[in-house]
């Protein structure tokens, strides 16, 4: 008989690391975002741009959890989901400043 | 306070490329009903993934393309394509509306046999026919297109051994303009071997040739082909009756007819781009009334159209699996019908649609089926709506071989169910069991258990 042994920790709890939106990224209310630095330009849906001006204004993962949560018909799984989907795209265009999951 | 519709998160690139100057709608609208029937019921009570077939779209279909070729010519037959979809109730409604069967091996034989079409009106076509397929075809009166020289001596034996004569016709293939030329079934024109071969059968004297054949092709986009091809067929019928007396009662002018499928990598949508019934009915039936054969020998015009008879009445309809982010960020969406129920995904680019309502917002995405297999994409690009798991999708225009080309690769085939005119659902094949496949094999006695 072959025992495993494993032993996992929870991102959401592991999920304590300052989320930041790099230095002169430019965001506008209807959710256009440019990038200087690589002169992209990006849009974002209305929840998404709620989540990035949280974050902007330095929120972390369970404050914007929470307001996300009191005011979208979403349960804190599916948030979980795709809030990481989310915060995985930004770092794939190279738009938050820190990476690390702490 | 009443909470607000959530929708997922997203941010897209924004490529400023050169725009189209011919528009072409994003918003995939969601597809919830087929012939008023909603497709959410059909999955709840036959599973997903499951195909949908509509026999009104069938018939419509049918209706549009033999009036296309009646009304511009006296003598109009249409076979039914046997592996475009052989289920039985798919034939059955081509039957119905008047179609003889067009099969391609000894099982499609069978099969029509056993559907109760007549076997002088099965069109027997194909490089592979054994000898006992020969001799049932040749007893029941079929019609034997010859595709070979080996087959046309067997033909031959055979007849002098049961002191009966074939039916028979030639495939011919010929040069149409069109690339790649399909010149492996059949005898070519322009070399002279169809003639070669029509000597042959008219020096037998045991042989009653009444027809000739040809197809040219498959998805045909272009119907200048097609007026070439009843060109040469004329010319033939032509010679033969001024070198031999004989007369000939049809000219099969076979299918390949392109449907309203999108071709991988094609710039337009097959919806703008296929020709229509009209389309091919105005070339063919004008170069076979501008020939040389005598009004009172017109022969009779068969079709063999398969693929743009059916596909547009199939649909298959799913869940999503699963939403995953590709390593170039590229969002991928896995749902549970892949390559191995939709084998046409490997040429079309299918049009997939949302079955419940869904937001206005689009990724780029990569549709991957459920198969533990690098090929299993359903669609390489498309701009898709945010589906989630769970969330249900349906695929059109999927009539057309999907459910004969299909493979019981690494999941079950699942059910298919037909729509009648009266939007009653038939179950009219029933999902495969692990019993389905096990039936099929033997395990050696010393192979039957095992320690581990």
């Amino acid at each position: 008989m072959v025992k495993f042994n494993c032993s996992s920790k929870s991102a959401i709890t592991s999920f304590k690391v300052m989320l930041k939106i790099r230095k002169n990224i430019a965001i506008s209310d209807s959710g256009f975002v440019f990038d200087p630095m690589s002169g992209e330009s990006f849009s974002l849906n209305p929840i998404g741009l709620e989540i990035i001006q949280l974050i902007k204004n330095g929120n972390n993962f369970k404050e914007i959890t929470k307001v996300i949560l009191d005011k979208y018909q979403v349960d804190e799984e599916t948030l979980d989901r795709y809030f990481y989907d989310f915060i995985s795209t930004l770092k794939q265009f190279n738009l938050l400043e820190s990476t690390s999951h702490g | 306070m009443e909470k607000l519709a959530f929708e997922r998160p997203i941010i897209q690139r924004i490529n400023a490329g050169l725009p189209s100057k011919h528009g072409i709608s994003r918003k995939l609208e969601p597809i919830s009903h087929i012939d008023e029937v909603p497709i959410k019921s059909l999955m709840d009570e036959y599973g997903s993934p499951l195909f949908i077939l509509s026999e009104s779209t069938i018939r419509k279909t049918y209706k549009e393309a033999y009036r296309a070729f009646s009304s511009r010519y006296p003598n109009v037959q249409f076979a039914w394509s046997y592996k475009t979809n052989y289920l039985n109730a798919v034939c059955n409604v081509f039957h119905q509306e008047g179609s003889w069967a067009e099969v391609v091996s000894g099982f499609e034989y069978d099969k029509a046999i056993a559907n109760g079409v007549p076997g002088e009106l099965i069109i027997f076509n194909g490089p592979d026919k054994s000898r006992e397929d020969l001799k049932k075809a040749i007893n029941n009166g079929s019609l034997i297109h010859i595709d070979h020289f080996d087959e046309l001596y067997d033909i031959i034996h055979i007849s002098k051994e049961i002191k009966e004569r074939p039916k028979v016709a030639i495939r011919v293939n010929m040069d149409v303009g069109v690339y790649p030329k399909w010149d492996r079934f059949g005898f070519n024109f322009e070399n002279g071997e169809a003639w070669d071969a029509l000597n042959r059968i008219m020096g037998s004297k045991n042989l009653d040739l009444i027809g000739l054949h040809t197809h040219i092709g498959t998805y045909m986009m272009t119907t200048e082909a097609y007026r070439v091809a009843a060109s040469k067929l004329a010319h033939l019928a032509v010679s033969l009756e001024r070198k031999h007396g004989h007369v000939i009662q049809y000219i099969d002018l076979g299918g390949g007819f392109a449907s309203k499928n999108t071709l991988r990598g094609a710039y337009y949508p097959g919806t703008d781009t296929a020709p229509s019934f009209d389309d091919f009915a105005e070339a063919i039936t004008t170069a076979l009334m501008n020939s040389e054969i005598k009004p009172s020998h017109l022969p009779m015009l068969i079709l063999e159209t398969g693929r743009a008879l059916i596909d547009e009445a199939g649909y298959l309809a799913g869940t999503v699996l699963a939403n995953k982010r590709l390593s170039d960020g590229r969002r991928a969406t896995i749902i549970d019908a892949g390559v191995n129920l939709l084998f046409t995904a490997f040429w079309y680019e299918h049009e997939i649609r949302p079955i419940e309502p869904i937001s206005e917002q689009t990724e780029d995405t990569i549709i991957y089926g459920p198969l533990c297999m690098n090929i299993d994409v359903v669609r390489s690009n498309i701009t898709f709506p945010l589906l989630k798991k769970g969330d249900h999708y349906v695929i059109r225009r999927v009539g057309a071989y999907n459910n004969t080309q299909w493979l019981q690769f690494i999941n079950m085939r699942p059910n298919i169910v037909m729509l009648d005119v009266d939007g009653k659902t038939h179950l009219i094949r029933k999902a495969e069991t692990l019993e389905t496949i096990n039936n099929q094999e033997v395990t050696p006695e010393h192979l039957r258990s095992f320690n581990l």
